[in-house]
């Protein structure tokens, strides 16, 4: 790095011609770090999980046997050697970690399948919901956000400000609820719910998104058929979203738009929509970018609900459905992979702060 | 001639929490193309604003009134278009703290050019040699490299030296420096300042240069502005305005402004503070600090009158005024 | 500095700034900003939440009908009898709406009340001691944070059994961890501050110095925070209940009455009524919460 000195004209340092020890190279050093806490976060998880599970009063056995089977001790027991429950609870957990290890999430109690598997086909579900909502956010929230701090106090701003607060202060399974109401059960526009029509079979997996999938395979009206089912729980998620991003953005650009370096790029005669696109823009995504880790938790909260209301066969509906028959390799597995993607977005937003700001970069 | 920049009785008012508040009243100056002109005055006096109203900068709400001549354009009477043209390559401007002046994220070759092939509608390749040119002309060593620069890594007066590169680069004929050497260190202050002066000679640039140090002025200037809460109160030869003041605010200015040769003992803080916008006493609005002030002072804000050759003064009561010789 | 000990007695501006240290309570009465009542939107959320308020106390004479008793008249539109209809088992809307505010409101602020007490006396603690206690504290926020509020929430509560209590720990364990922040990071920046410095001075103790400098200094961000998070709890409360994991029915929470109605689209007064009643509630703290952050950090009042 050079270093440029006032003083004398021509002084130049340039630390680099300085002989020092050898040191690999600082984004790897903070790519290591960042790794270690995430794995040391996710054992963490495991811990709480498993013990929120087992030291609490609900009982597997009960919620997962039938009266009748509960009546009979063999099948009990037979259920409780079935998964390893007649272990200490150390050695149960010890026993989930090594299994962890070589990818054995354990056999989830509800499905009959590997957890594993299970993720493997709920997890691209709910990824098809979770990503054009993101990507759809992401826009229209920067979009909004900005115009609202440019046009800051005049109707368009009141404008979106109200929107925000409505869409932050909606319940999402309420608003579920009545966009079916409107779009399927009044207009007959969208279909009611799950993923695909019963006219069509799932296209042949290949991410596990139908529209990916189907548009690969050549069925275009597979496809087609599968983007109508996205329609509105998308609607929905991306309404929350844009709310929750509108007013971070809003806020964020309201203050860059008052640093001197804006007012320095109106007095050197640059057009608004230069000084706004190039400037405004470029200060105002660090923020933007902050807050979308945010965003993207707040999507994985609301799909649970909204899963649950589009009969949408993804982790949320999972997740519901194990946490309440009590699921013990299902409720680790879900809150595993949840805490993973989530670590591993923080990750990338501190990432892609370097890649942003140039002053974190090159520092 | 007719001068470069003629503002004639300019007024602002800023929108406030209980109604308009005016902040300029009833100021005029001139400044002539290639000249140095001063413009000094405590904090929150109004001379930011005069900069913001002469690039069209104010916030929203903000009414103007009086006059704005630059190169025979009516400046108040413009458009965004109109305004667009004039900024940056008509007047430029020097912003007090270059590290807040300068985007973060943007390297200085891309801020250096934006405008140049906008204005000057150079291609790439033009507008990067002329940049190259004019890093070299500020003294920024290493042009190539410093164009491939984001400010941070740059020290605060090289920052500063590329900032005015960056207002002159559209070539405009006036520059307007608000205290472009406040937040530099005093080692650098000089440098820029005797950069400024260098320009000036060489491009025939008009400088107003804005400072709250009186003797920052007299290394400079060859016409100096003396304002207080809003108005021209002193106007003159900055030689004349330094030795002889007329106007008891400018001695004060002068008695508050410690130099090196002065005991400490000597110095002489102005008591009390500039009146808020809107504060201000129905006559002068400098009489309540004012130690020569008459109960004629406080009828009505007095007018500038002239007061002796290229000189004026807006003070009815002109008391001797005594400066320590320096 | 040079200062040494000064005279306990002796007029110190500081040591007066600290003593009179109720500067965010200070602004919460007197502050800077335009009144209450020149501020209509803010006015609005006022009148909205006292009127949320006066039906939950008076719900039982409001309420036309008993919330739980059932009538063959099911399903039945809004009516003059039934303004807001009647749900499946014939329910009366309306008073079930009624009566949803005395579950809501209240549970809503044992949440938040909760877990600011929770969060807010180890965020004490950790920024008090430092060190370990201060890392300790804050891996296991990280912890809570990595997973998203409601899995972990539906997680807490089918673990211990869906009921109303367990429904309010679950939250209580999901939301406590900001306030343990917003503490911790005032009693931090507050710790090289000339406040406790003047206390120390003056031979305060640490206990007597976190009860009267630290804590009313950094309640002031918190108590924002909780108005805030507010409207977040009575969300999420109703989520849960909307899940099956709230209050148990025949309980009338708003939550789970919107779920009801999931069962038959054409029913729509079902769900939409006790929507609307959490929307308003919701939004009547948002607001609240926006308008005291305005009032309490003058930082965020800047352009609005």
């Amino acid at each position: 790095m050079t270093t440029v000195h006032d003083g004398e004209p021509g002084a130049v340092t340039t630390t680099a011609s300085r002989p020092r020890p050898r040191r690999a190279h600082p984004l790897l050093v903070f790519l290591a770090k960042r790794l270690t806490i995430t794995a040391g976060l996710l054992l963490g998880v495991t811990v709480v999980t498993f013990a929120l599970v087992n030291v609490v009063p609900g009982d597997p056995v009960t919620a997962n046997l039938s009266d009748q089977a509960l009546n009979d001790p063999a099948t009990v027991a037979a259920f409780r050697e079935k998964w390893g429950l007649d272990q200490p609870l150390w050695a149960q957990y010890f026993q989930y970690l090594g299994n962890l290890l070589t990818g054995d999430l354990g056999i989830s109690q509800q499905t009959g399948r590997s957890v594993l598997d299970d993720l493997v086909r709920y997890v691209p579900a709910t990824m098809e919901l979770a990503i054009p909502t993101m990507v759809l956010a992401l826009l229209i929230g920067t979009g909004i956000g900005m115009l609202a701090a440019v046009r800051n106090g005049r109707f368009t701003d009141q404008l979106v400000r109200v929107g925000a607060l409505l869409g932050l202060s909606t319940p999402p399974f309420w608003l579920s609820l009545v966009v079916l109401y409107v779009f399927f059960y009044k207009l007959g526009l969208a279909p009611s719910g799950g993923r695909l029509s019963t006219a069509f079979s799932p296209p042949p997996t290949v991410t596990g998104m139908y529209t990916v999938d189907a548009a690969l395979a050549g069925q275009w009206d597979v496809a087609w058929d599968a983007a109508q089912h996205l329609v509105l729980p998308v609607l929905v998620l991306t309404s929350l979203t844009v709310a929750l991003l509108v007013r971070f953005v809003r806020s964020a650009m309201l203050e860059v738009l008052q640093q001197d370096y804006i007012r320095a790029a109106y007095a050197k005669g640059l057009p608004a929509r230069v000084v706004l696109r190039r400037h405004l823009l470029r200060a105002g995504l660090v923020p933007v970018v902050t807050v979308s880790g945010l965003a993207f938790a707040s999507l994985l909260s609301g799909t649970v609900l909204v899963e649950s209301i589009f009969g949408w066969p993804g982790l949320g509906q999972y997740a519901y459905r194990s946490a309440t028959a009590l699921d013990l390799p299902s409720i680790l597995g879900v809150s595993l992979f949840v805490a993973l993607v989530y670590t591993l977005v923080n990750l990338t937003v501190d990432l892609l702060y370097g890649l942003i700001d140039p002053r974190i970069r090159l520092s | 001639m007719a001068p470069l920049l003629d503002v004639d009785s300019l007024a602002v008012t800023l929108p406030g929490p209980r109604g308009p508040l005016p902040i300029l009243h009833d100021v005029s100056l001139t400044v002539d193309e290639g000249e140095l002109v001063g413009i000094a005055g405590e904090s929150g006096c109004g001379k930011s604003l005069t900069a913001q109203t002469l690039l069209g900068l104010l916030p929203p709400g903000a009414t103007v009134s009086g006059s704005a001549r630059f190169a025979g354009t009516d400046l108040l009477g413009l458009d965004q278009r109109g305004w667009q043209r004039v900024r940056g390559a008509g007047i430029a401007m020097v912003f007090q703290d270059p590290t807040a002046a300068l985007h973060p994220m943007l390297t200085i070759g891309r801020q250096l050019t934006e405008h140049m092939r906008v204005h000057l509608r150079m291609d790439r390749r033009a507008a990067n040699r002329r940049a190259v040119e004019l890093l070299d002309q500020v003294r920024i060593p290493d042009p190539e490299r410093a164009l491939r620069s984001y400010p941070h890594q740059f020290s605060g007066g090289m920052r500063q030296r590329a900032a005015i590169a960056i207002a002159l680069a559209a070539r405009p004929r006036l520059l307007i420096a608000d205290e472009p050497t406040t937040a530099l260190d005093v080692t650098v202050q000089a440098g820029i300042l005797a950069l400024l002066d260098r320009l000036r000679a060489e491009t025939g640039l008009a400088v107003a240069f804005i400072t709250h140090d009186l003797g920052v002025l007299s290394a400079l200037t060859t016409r100096g502005y003396v304002f207080y809460a809003g108005r021209v109160v002193e106007t003159g030869p900055t030689g004349e305005l330094l030795t002889a003041p007329t106007h008891p605010y400018t001695a004060a200015l002068l008695g508050a402004r410690p130099h090196g040769t002065q005991a400490v003992g000597t110095l002489r803080p102005i008591p009390g503070g500039p009146p808020a916008p809107g504060q201000a006493p129905p006559g002068c609005p400098f009489q309540p600090r004012c130690g020569y002030a008459e109960p004629a002072c406080g009828t009505s804000p007095p007018p500038l009158t002239p007061a002796g050759e290229h000189r004026s003064v807006a003070c009815v009561v002109r008391p001797h005024l005594e400066v320590a010789a320096r | 500095m040079t200062t040494i000990a000064p005279d306990p007695v002796a007029p110190d501006p500081k040591v007066d700034r600290a003593l009179s240290r109720r500067r965010w309570l200070g602004r919460l009465r007197g502050g800077s900003t335009r009144p209450v009542w020149r501020q209509p939107v803010t006015l609005a959320a006022l009148v909205i939440l006292g009127g949320w308020l006066l039906v939950a106390i008076f719900a039982p004479l409001i309420a036309p009908y008993d919330p739980l008793a059932q009538s063959p008249d099911a399903y039945a539109s809004p009516s003059a009898a039934h303004w807001f209809g009647t749900d499946s088992l014939g329910r009366d809307i309306l008073s079930r709406v009624i009566h949803g505010a005395r579950l809501s409101i209240p549970l809503a602020l044992a949440i938040v009340s909760l877990a600011l007490l929770v969060g807010g006396l180890l965020g004490l603690l950790a920024g008090y001691l430092g060190r370990l206690a201060d890392e300790a504290l804050m891996r296991l926020t990280d912890l809570v944070f990595a997973f998203p509020q409601i899995i972990l929430a539906m997680a807490v509560t089918a673990a211990f059994g869906p009921n109303t209590r367990n429904a309010v720990l679950a939250l209580v364990i999901v939301s406590w961890p900001v306030y343990a922040r917003v503490i911790r990071s005032a009693v931090i920046s507050m710790r090289g501050d000339d406040y406790l410095n003047a206390a120390r001075l003056l031979g305060v103790g640490p206990v007597k110095a976190l009860r009267r400098d630290v804590l009313p200094n950094s309640i002031g961000p918190a108590i924002v925070l909780a108005t805030l998070e507010l409207g977040n709890a009575v969300l999420l409360l109703a989520a849960l209940s909307f899940l099956g994991l709230g209050p148990r029915p025949p309980a009338a929470e708003w939550g789970s009455m919107v779920a009801l109605g999931s069962q038959d689209l054409s029913m729509w007064w079902v769900s939409v009524f006790p929507g609307l009643a959490i929307l308003t509630v919701v939004m009547a703290f948002n607001v609240l919460g926006d308008a005291l952050r305005d009032r309490l950090d003058p930082r965020y009042a800047k352009g609005r």
